[in-house]
């Protein structure tokens, strides 16, 4: 009984709704995160290629306690007389559980001075931060802290 | 526009250690978030900030989704000559804003 002749061209008919409606379903069914991250031994191992990293030397300091995953202050030092024999050459900060597990890589050398940055990173919940330090003789150290965090980053409203 | 903020001293002591604060404003897009519409909205964030005296590197970072909005930064170097300090951000759209101090040291 369908009479195409009624259709306006241009014109969204059922039949395209459904098709329109189907494919969306199928969109939404996707997982939202495709790829699986790293855990964060994964992401840890991948920055020191396969080296240990022995906790020590140097420290990680973020609030145990966070209200705003959005905005989270990190405070990253390490045991170091930054001089040309004995110096920190990267420092890597890695999450547990955000959608992706590095957060920031800092190249630093024996000009810095002072083996010592600061930055604000975002934390999707509650999880360990690790920051690892390649040292200018190739040895590597880490320091890692648990936050809680009670309200998460990317939940803000997007109005 | 975007608007960067830089904390240099303008003068310090040869071979004295200086700490250096910077901050950008924007919005570093994580790329994993829905907009109201149901399709994801698409990653824009700095990716690379880095920091040259004169014409020397002194600092650079490889920043990633993680990193808050209006990104932060704080490190150290040493003053060894009067000169400039260039601030140089770079972001997924390949966009570079750059902003400079300059130091006088004695």
């Amino acid at each position: 009984m369908r009479d195409e002749t009624y259709r306006k061209p241009g014109a969204f008919g059922r039949r395209d709704f459904l098709v329109a409606a189907a494919a969306g379903l199928v969109v939404l069914a996707l997982p939202a995160r495709a790829a699986a991250r790293p855990s964060l031994d994964e992401a840890v191992r991948s920055f020191t290629g396969g080296a240990e990293a022995p906790a020590g030397g140097m420290r990680l300091e973020i609030p145990s306690l966070v209200e705003n995953g959005n905005a989270v202050g990190v405070t990253v030092s390490v045991d170091s007389a930054m001089s040309a024999d004995d110096h920190v050459r990267r420092i890597a900060l890695f999450n547990e559980m955000n959608p992706q597990a590095d957060i920031a890589v800092f190249h630093l050398g024996p000009r810095a001075g002072r083996a010592r940055i600061a930055t604000r990173i975002r934390l999707a919940t509650a999880q360990t931060v690790i920051a690892v330090a390649e040292m200018g003789d190739g040895s590597f150290r880490s320091s890692e802290t648990n936050v809680i965090v009670t309200l998460a980053a990317c939940i803000e409203d997007l109005s | 526009m975007t608007r960067a903020l830089i904390n240099v001293p303008k003068t310090a002591g040869r071979g004295e250690i200086i700490e250096i604060k910077a901050m950008i404003s924007h919005p570093m897009e994580t790329g994993h978030r829905m907009g109201t519409n149901g399709v994801a909205i698409p990653r824009d964030i700095i990716h690379r900030f880095s920091c040259r005296y004169g014409d020397e590197e002194i600092f650079a970072a490889d920043l990633f989704p993680a990193i808050s909005a209006n990104p932060f930064l704080a490190f150290s170097t040493v003053a060894t000559t009067s000169g400039t300090l260039t601030f140089t951000w770079t972001d997924d759209a390949g966009q570079t804003y750059t902003e400079s101090a300059e130091i006088t040291v004695e």
